[in-house]
This record gives C-alpha cells, sequence and structure tokens, in this order.
C-alpha cells in the first residue's frame, strides 16, 4: 500500500472530466461531495457499455443479452458485498438510496417488531432520513423516540447512549459520519450495547463507506444504509445490508415481479434473498454502475481514500483558524472526523456565503443539509459546508480560503458582514 | 482573466442591503386580523407576517424572520408597498412582482408601482435566489386568503 501522501490526486482528477469545467468565468472547485460525488470516466462509460452493448432485462431470458445483463449485475452486487465485507452476496438488497434502504428496515423489521411500549433510540447528528421514519413508526406504534446528544466537542455522548440504550430498546438507529459535523460514530460500541439488550442496530453509512473501510462484520451491525452516488456511482441506486439471519424472516414490503416464488390468484409465496426484497425490473445500469464506481475506489485503497482525506482535513482545520467571524461545527481535530467543515458567519447568511463563493466557482452546501434539528440546536438556522474527496487538493483548500476572505471583504463593504 | 465578485452588485444593491440592514415594520401588531409563518423547506429561510386590515385596507402590517439578505430585506420592502394598500392591490402587487422576478422588462408603470422593491430585479440573474424574494409575497397571500379571499 502506498502511503497516502503519494495519493495521485492529478491523475485521479484527470479521470474526472466535469472537473475541467469553468463556473462564472473561474476554474470549478467542486466542494460539495458529501452531497453527492463527482463520477469518474471508468462509470460514465460503464453506463454507455450496458445501454450500448447489453441492455436487457435481468432473470429473466435466456437469450445472451439477458444472461449479459444478470452476469454484470450480480457480479456488482458480489463487489458491494466485498466492498464491505458483507457474510453473503444476499445479504445486499438495491434500493433506490440510503432513504430508501432506512424507510425499508422501518417499513418491514420494525413495522413487524416494534410494539407500543417499546423504544427506538437514534441520535442528535441524523440526516432527517434516519429521524422522520422513526418518528412516524413511533406514532403508528405507539412507541417512544430517544435521541442520544452531543457533546459539546462535537462527539456522541456514549455515557448517555449507555443510559438511553435500555430493556425498552428495539432498535438503534444511528449514523457513522455526521453530514453535518464530520464526527464518527463509534458504531461498535453502540452495536455491543444494542445487542446486549436484545436490540438491532442500524447504521447510516452514507458519509462513511464513500470515505473510509467499512467492515459490516467487525462493525457487528445489523443494517448498513448507503447511496452509491456519493461514492463515485450514479444517483438512483443504493445499498441495503442485512444481517442475512435477519433479512431472512423479514417480511417484503413492496410486491410484483422478481420478488416472488409461486403466485395463484388466491395467494403468492416469496422468493429468495435478496430478490425477496427487490420488486420490479431493477435498476441495472446503475446497480453495474456502482459496481465500476467500487473497483475505482478499490484501486485507490479506501486506507488511502481515508489517509487523503484526513491530511485535507487537517490542513483547511489549520487554514480556517486564519478566519474572523467564522464558526466551526463539530469536532475541530481530526481523529475521527470525516472530511466535512460546516460553519456558519456570525453575521452574514450560508445563502450569501454561498452565492458569492459560485461567484469565484467555488460550490459549497448551504441550508440546513437536512439536519434541522442538529442545526438548531446550535444556535443558527444554516450553515454552509465544505467537504472534501479524492480529487480535492490542499491547493482548492486555499481557494476556498481565499474566496472566503474576498466575500467577507465584499459583504463587510457592503456594511452586513 | 478570473472573475470576481463584481457581478454580485447587480445582487446587492444599496436599497436591498439598507433594508437587511435596517429592516422596516418589524414590532409585532397587538391584534393581527391575520398572520402566518412562511418557510422556504430547501433553504430554512423563515417569514412571519402580521396583517391588520381595516375594512378591506391593510392598516399595518408587520414581519420579522430570519434567513439571507434576499429574503429578509423581500419581506422589509414588502411592507413598504402594501401598507395602506386595499387587497386587491396587495394582490395586483404580488402579481407585479412575481412578474419582474420571472419575467423579461419591467415597463416604466410597472416599476413606479412597485417602488423600491425594484432593487430586487437584479436577483433574476441568480435564479437559485428567487425564491428567496418570493417567500414574503407567498406569504403575503396566505395571509390574505385568510381573512380576505381573493375576489372572483
Amino acid at each position: 500500500m502506498l502511503p497516502a501522501t503519494y495519493l495521485d490526486v492529478e491523475s485521479i482528477r484527470s479521470d474526472f472530466p466535469i472537473l475541467t469545467r469553468q463556473v462564472n468565468g473561474n476554474p470549478l472547485t467542486y466542494l460539495d461531495n458529501a452531497a453527492t460525488s463527482q463520477k469518474p470516466t471508468q462509470v460514465i462509460q460503464s453506463l454507455v457499455d450496458y445501454y450500448e452493448r447489453y441492455n436487457s432485462n435481468v432473470h429473466r431470458g435466456v437469450h445472451t443479452l439477458s444472461i449479459e445483463a444478470t452476469e454484470a449485475y450480480e457480479d456488482a452486487r458480489g463487489k458491494v458485498q466485498r466492498f464491505i465485507n458483507a457474510p453473503s452476496s444476499e445479504s445486499i438488497i438495491w434500493t433506490r438510496n440510503t432513504s430508501e434502504s432506512l424507510n425499508l428496515v422501518a417499513y418491514t423489521w420494525a413495522e413487524a417488531n416494534v410494539a407500543v411500549g417499546d423504544e427506538i433510540v437514534t441520535t442528535a447528528m441524523e440526516h432527517h432520513s434516519d429521524i422522520v421514519p422513526w418518528q412516524q413508526l413511533a406514532m403508528r406504534k405507539g412507541a417512544t423516540l430517544k435521541i442520544i446528544p452531543e457533546t459539546e466537542n462535537g462527539r456522541l455522548d456514549m455515557e448517555q447512549a449507555a443510559e438511553l440504550i435500555t430493556e425498552r430498546t428495539k432498535i438503534v438507529a444511528t449514523t457513522h459520519m455526521s453530514n453535518v459535523l464530520g464526527t464518527v460514530v463509534d458504531v461498535k460500541a453502540l452495536a455491543d450495547a444494542a445487542h446486549a439488550v436484545g436490540a438491532v442496530i442500524l447504521v447510516d453509512g452514507a458519509q462513511s463507506v464513500p470515505h473510509m473501510p467499512v467492515d459490516v462484520q467487525a462493525l457487528d451491525c445489523d443494517f448498513m444504509a448507503f447511496s452509491a452516488h456519493k461514492m463515485l456511482g450514479p444517483t438512483g441506486i443504493g445499498v441495503l445490508y442485512g444481517r442475512p439471519e435477519i433479512l431472512e424472516v423479514m417480511p417484503p414490503w413492496m410486491f410484483g415481479g422478481d420478488m416472488i416464488l409461486q403466485v395463484s390468484y388466491e395467494d403468492a409465496s416469496w422468493n429468495d434473498l435478496p430478490y425477496r426484497f427487490e420488486a420490479g425490473t431493477p435498476n441495472i445500469a446503475d446497480a453495474i454502475a456502482t459496481g465500476a464506481a467500487v473497483d475505482y475506489l478499490e484501486v485507490i485503497g479506501m486506507d488511502n481514500v481515508w489517509a487523503h482525506e484526513q491530511k485535507i482535513t487537517g490542513y483547511a482545520l489549520g487554514r480556517f483558524a486564519e478566519l474572523e467571524g467564522i464558526n466551526l461545527l463539530g469536532p475541530q481535530e481530526i481523529e475521527n472526523k470525516g472530511a466535512v467543515l460546516s460553519f456558519s458567519h456570525d453575521s452574514l447568511h450560508s445563502h450569501d456565503l454561498g452565492t458569492a463563493l459560485d461567484q469565484l466557482g467555488i460550490a459549497i452546501r448551504t441550508g440546513h443539509h437536512c439536519a434541522m434539528p442538529l442545526i438548531r440546536s446550535h444556535g443558527i438556522v444554516s450553515a454552509a459546508r465544505a467537504s472534501f474527496y479524492i480529487y480535492n487538493t490542499e491547493g482548492e483548500v486555499d481557494v476556498l480560503i481565499d474566496g472566503l476572505k474576498e466575500a467577507e471583504r465584499y459583504f463587510s463593504k457592503a456594511g452586513i458582514a | 482573466m478570473q472573475q470576481g465578485l463584481g457581478d454580485l452588485d447587480e445582487l446587492y444593491q444599496e436599497v436591498l442591503l439598507d433594508h437587511y440592514r435596517n429592516p422596516r415594520n418589524t414590532e409585532l401588531l397587538d391584534d393581527p386580523t391575520s398572520e402566518v409563518d412562511a418557510i422556504n423547506p430547501f433553504c430554512g429561510d423563515e417569514i412571519h407576517m402580521q396583517l391588520g386590515l381595516y375594512g378591506d385596507t391593510v392598516a399595518s402590517i408587520s414581519v420579522t424572520g430570519q434567513g439571507c439578505s434576499i429574503s429578509q430585506a423581500a419581506g422589509s420592502l414588502l411592507t413598504e408597498i402594501v401598507d395602506g394598500r386595499t387587497t386587491t392591490e396587495a394582490r395586483e402587487l404580488r402579481e407585479l412582482f412575481r412578474e419582474m422576478m420571472t419575467g423579461e422588462e419591467v415597463s416604466e408603470e410597472v416599476a413606479d408601482r412597485l417602488e423600491d422593491s425594484l432593487a430586487l430585479q437584479g436577483v433574476r440573474r441568480f435564479p437559485v435566489r428567487i425564491k428567496c424574494a418570493l417567500l414574503s409575497w407567498s406569504a403575503l397571500i396566505d395571509a390574505l386568503d385568510k381573512v380576505a379571499p381573493a375576489k372572483p
């Protein structure tokens, strides 16, 4: 394995056609990777190859194209399985995105296993998609939703977690990495606490799987949800990993083709895993392209991805310290912090900052980041967020810092900063 | 030649900046005829609007909230042109404002009627911010609908 400092960012950048774009007369500086990543030629080409050479439905025909499409589709599932070290390819279910994966668990496992008086435990740093399904479930079932709080330094309060996870807890739903704070949660500790009381643990891996080595067996999680589009893959496809013993007895939630074994006019029986949870013609092209994205990341190595992002994050934290009027959210040290820097300005709204940076070709996220309760708990209504990936450089951090200084000068002259 | 922030001047005109720094008509009404909260779910901008109607006339109006400069300044500017108008005139102004934000040219007559809100014309060049400028105007319609539905 090459040391991270030798990660060849220039060569990586040449694989991403979009990075040569100009935006408002400036070279694009893409720092919105926590929202979605850019796609390398290899991923784009895999979509073209499928549609140009072997487009066909899967699991149905005996003709050559269908056989090729089925092989590529299942091959991609195998790549994802190995990528997160899942015990079997049957434990990998294709969905539309992380949100659908989380909802799938809420509507199947949780619908069948959570009853009145039970407790669902989640954290203060969840994305809306890992809060609202549990709120709705709690309302449907008469269950209680409990929230593990954030500590003052942006970590998850593990002492509180130990108190909140009790004999009444049925499911612990936690992010692996906060999309706002970058905080990496000790999932294994929460898994141990959940299992000790007979609960299951569901992990939102949308921000972790693209950026660090993730081993679902080492983490001992029961479910892991993530999206392809944040890890170089296409939009419209996501993954739910489920522990095989649990998936085996979990009721289906969508009914139709591919998920059935036998159908009569009176009744039906269900296909084997994972097809039981994949009703209808699946997103074949994007599943195959997800396999291409995994291939791309495997060549670089997830240890190297993480090391590169740690280096950039450390550099960015140092440079942010130069800025006045800017308040960083979340951990200020790189240990167990992903490449996500959210910040607010003393007087400027994030949209005004974001519009100014866009003029300079810099793409950041602004607003509430689909985490309203977390943003509000920090006493603000919106934040700006820069998030990095394998193709970002320290030079781009400099562009961001210079851009923020220029925006500060502009708005200060305008009398609103 | 790299581009700087010069183009922003069209967006952040002095009138808008002034209303953002010193928003007008922010005092809450004692006994509002109608009040609404409007939220832009994509960005979290918030507007709280209160109307005091005397007959069919907007006799008092209050706008408070939190959000970006465009959303908050637009709300303040709105209070200045809507105050003292009939509900029908207020609705007409909203239509004119919306046409300005989405249309092409603004006639001299429309420019006169929109008064200082004309300064928001520059927002058109930043399409993603148009919804910020329109938020308080949607709040106005919601507030009017509650008490004085549009005449057929």
